[in-house]
């Protein structure tokens, strides 16, 4: 008898605290593990199942796409959430793994109420789940309806960022060398400059650029934004704004950019397939480099690694094609906000409340304006970034800032195909024909397959 | 106490089975149909009969994929197996420190797949550099033996636990007549040892065949399916196919794809059991 008391008991217990599992992986606030194994997912002490109820309003869960901006948002969300009462959840998708965490936590009960997509290709895949701003109080902060993303006519996307990318310059090293920015005008000045400095590196202690990494971590600041000078200067001269069909007209000019880089870089060519972001981020702060394509975006990195003004600046993206007098930063956009048809009322409501709030507040201003940049509404703070301010003083000083064109870029894959043979190329196990193949016929074939 | 069991015997299979259910059944069962399906999200999915099934069958990605995959399996099992019984063998024969080397062996086990596989990257890519060969992104032969060292690293420790518990089970008086009748040691090895082993072989076998196909983590870490696919296994070609093109269709390919898959690791690994399951001798 007693025995079976005993059996009973366990089996019960076991039952039991097998069901309280089942509860505690149910409830809604646990953050789901992205699909992929490595992701993590970052996320905000606060309740937000409970508060809801509290307060009767809606609420707000944001899945942030920018790792880098994760702590401010934190912060932010916990100010709105002091001053209204409104709960506000930040999830940040571990860097790469945006598309995959978005899958998981938007068929969830309590999903992102907002999200965000890369542009028109991107926005293939969540159409069906944005909200229609057109009209909302955050539309109408927009300075320009160029920043809102269309599907059809519904206003899918609202942009939240303008930045800028280009070649970043250390120009005390470029003093040393015996150079200005100033001497930089065109591709062939930077191509002599770049030459020189690597026939005198040992000398001077230091080379032209950085190491063009192909790792995952940095291989899309070659395969993806230096791949749309082509494409932009296509379009240009085609008088296009997308193609299903690309030319590759200056992919000659692709060549001699990538060339000129891998050439002189701080690395051997060959070595570029393992080389990381860090690793070129390192080098260019560490003074091993004169030069480093990115973005403004990096603008928090350098100067956090030690790096000041006096010392950087950003220079226009030169391949030798188009009217290089007149050529400014690559400038453009390609995070747009969406909001969540699926949720709740009270929820959407909220949630055009809190970003109303956050562009037009001096708190959600600055802390745009600080951590993430540019932002094109009407409100928006002064920033301090310094190669925003390049842009605008190349914009003001009438130079053409050069479109974000890699948004109709046809896939992940394309790039990827394009990233494979720039590193092959690279390494000299492929030829430059396979990158122009990947880049034309893998275009076409991407397209096709719509 | 038999009673009890007869009695009550819901009581104990019902956590497990409902586990099993929410866990592996309704899942599967969901992602068969998902499978025939357009979508986004698993909540937004449109019929589409079994167009997916025609483009994963005539996808020519999927078939390389499958090829590397299969050579792959096929070379890590062996070898897996080959050197993880050799140590079993060193480790039984009472050499000095074996629970020592039982421990090292082992502990390479514990670590997760994508860290082994970012750390092996930096250690092979070193090598290569050194001897001025190309990185392993670049040539799908040296990522093909990267990944074989690297699973060799892994996954020998873990077999030859399981070899080391077959060796101690055989009694002592089989090899003790064996000797006394003359047997030499590889009469030994071959006639009493591996066909007392067989159940060993069997799990062995079954897993590292398993764990060869369903390879993810490593192959993403360690080489990425570079240079252009080349070195894709199939679960890292499914999971590119969900997510490297945007579209509804894409999902459903990939599920597709990944049905096919998991029948292949199904019927393969049925056969491997039954061919080994043949094999074993009653104690």
């Amino acid at each position: 008898m007693k025995k079976k008391t005993i059996g009973v008991v366990l089996a019960a217990s076991m039952a039991f605290s097998m069901l309280a599992g089942c509860a505690g992986a149910a409830a809604p606030a646990a953050p789901a593990p992205a699909p992929a194994g490595d992701a993590e997912v970052t996320e905000e002490t606060e309740e937000p199942a409970e508060a809801p109820e509290a307060t009767g309003e809606g609420q707000v869960y944001y899945l942030n796409f920018k790792p880098e901006a994760d702590e401010a948002w934190q912060g932010i969300a916990k100010t709105y959430t002091e001053q209204t009462g409104v709960p506000v959840t930040i999830v940040t998708a571990a860097s790469g793994t945006y598309e995959e965490t978005l899958s998981a936590e938007i068929i969830k009960d309590e999903a992102p109420t907002l999200f965000q997509v890369n542009g028109p290709v991107g926005l293939a895949n969540w159409s069906d789940y944005c909200y229609d701003l057109k009209g909302s109080s955050i539309y109408n902060e927009l300075t320009s309806d160029s920043f809102a993303l269309y599907d059809g006519d519904d206003v899918a996307g609202i942009a939240y960022v303008i930045e800028s990318y280009g070649i970043i310059t250390n120009t005390e090293l470029l003093g040393k060398a015996g150079y200005k920015v100033e001497d930089i005008k065109s591709f062939a000045d930077l191509k002599k400059i770049a030459e020189d400095i690597t026939a005198r590196k040992d000398e001077l202690g230091f080379a032209a650029f950085t190491s063009a990494g192909m790792d995952p971590s940095s291989d899309w600041r070659f395969k993806t934004h230096l791949a749309n000078l082509p494409i932009y200067f296509e379009y240009q001269a085609d008088k296009i704004d997308t193609t299903t069909e690309i030319k590759g007209t200056y992919l000659d000019a692709y060549k001699n950019i990538w060339d000129l880089y891998i050439n002189n870089a701080t690395c051997d060519p060959k070595d570029l397939a393992s080389k990381t972001g860090d690793d070129a981020e390192n080098e260019f702060a560490d003074g091993k480099a004169v030069f480093y394509q990115n973005g403004s975006w990096e603008y928090a990195n350098l100067t956090g690694k030690g790096m000041t003004d006096e010392q950087l600046a950003m220079i226009p993206i030169y391949i030798g094609v188009g009217d290089e007098a007149n050529q400014g930063l690559c400038t453009g956009t390609e995070n747009y906000w969406c909001v969540n048809k699926e949720a709740s009322e009270e929820d959407i409501k909220a949630t055009i409340d809190f970003l109303t709030w956050m562009v037009t507040s001096p708190e959600g201003t600055k802390m745009l304006a600080d951590t993430i940049g540019v932002i094109p509404f009407k409100s928006a703070a002064e920033t301090t970034n310094l190669f925003v301010l390049n842009d605008r003083q190349y914009t003001a000083d009438g130079k053409v800032p050069v479109s974000w064109n890699f948004t109709t870029m046809p896939s992940e894959e394309w790039k990827n195909g394009v990233g494979s043979a720039l590193t092959a190329y690279a390494a000299g196990t492929g030829d430059w024909d396979a990158v122009v193949s990947a880049f034309v016929d893998g275009w076409a074939s991407e397209y096709a397959l719509k | 106490m038999e009673k009890a069991i007869r009695r009550y015997w819901p009581v104990f299979v019902l956590p497990t089975l409902a586990a099993f259910c929410i866990g592996f059944i309704y899942p599967f069962i969901q992602g068969l149909y998902l499978s025939f399906c357009k979508f986004t999200t698993i909540k937004k999915a449109t019929f589409i009969g079994l167009k997916n099934y025609a483009y994963a069958l005539s996808d020519e990605g999927f078939w390389s994929a499958f090829s590397f995959t299969a050579a792959f399996t096929v070379a890590s099992t062996v070898l897996i197996n080959v050197i993880a019984f050799m140590i079993a063998l060193a480790l039984t024969s009472r050499i000095k420190g074996a629970n020592l080397y039982r421990t090292v062996f082992f502990m390479p086990n514990l670590i997760g797949g994508i860290v082994l596989g970012y750390i092996w990257q930096i250690l092979l890519n070193c090598v290569l550099s050194l001897l001025d060969k190309p990185l392993l992104a670049l040539n799908a032969t040296y990522g093909f033996w990267g990944l074989i060292i690297l699973m060799l690293w892994q996954q020998v420790g873990y077999m030859m636990i399981i070899y080391i518990a077959g060796l101690q089970s055989i009694p002592e008086d089989y090899l003790e007549a064996a000797r006394i009748d003359g047997a030499s040691a590889s009469q030994i090895l071959f006639r009493i040892k591996i066909p007392n082993v067989m159940p060993s072989i069997t799990i062995c076998s079954f897993l590292t065949i398993t764990n060869g196909f369903k390879l993810f983590d490593q192959n993403l870490a360690l080489t990425g399916g570079e240079p252009a696919h080349e070195s894709e296994m199939m679960a890292l070609n499914i999971y590119n196919t969900f997510y490297s093109r945007s579209g509804g269709q894409w999902k459903g390919y990939g599920q597709a794809k990944a049905v096919i898959f998991c029948i292949m690791v199904i019927l393969i690994s049925l056969i491997q059991l039954k061919v080994t399951k043949s094999r074993e001798v009653q104690q």
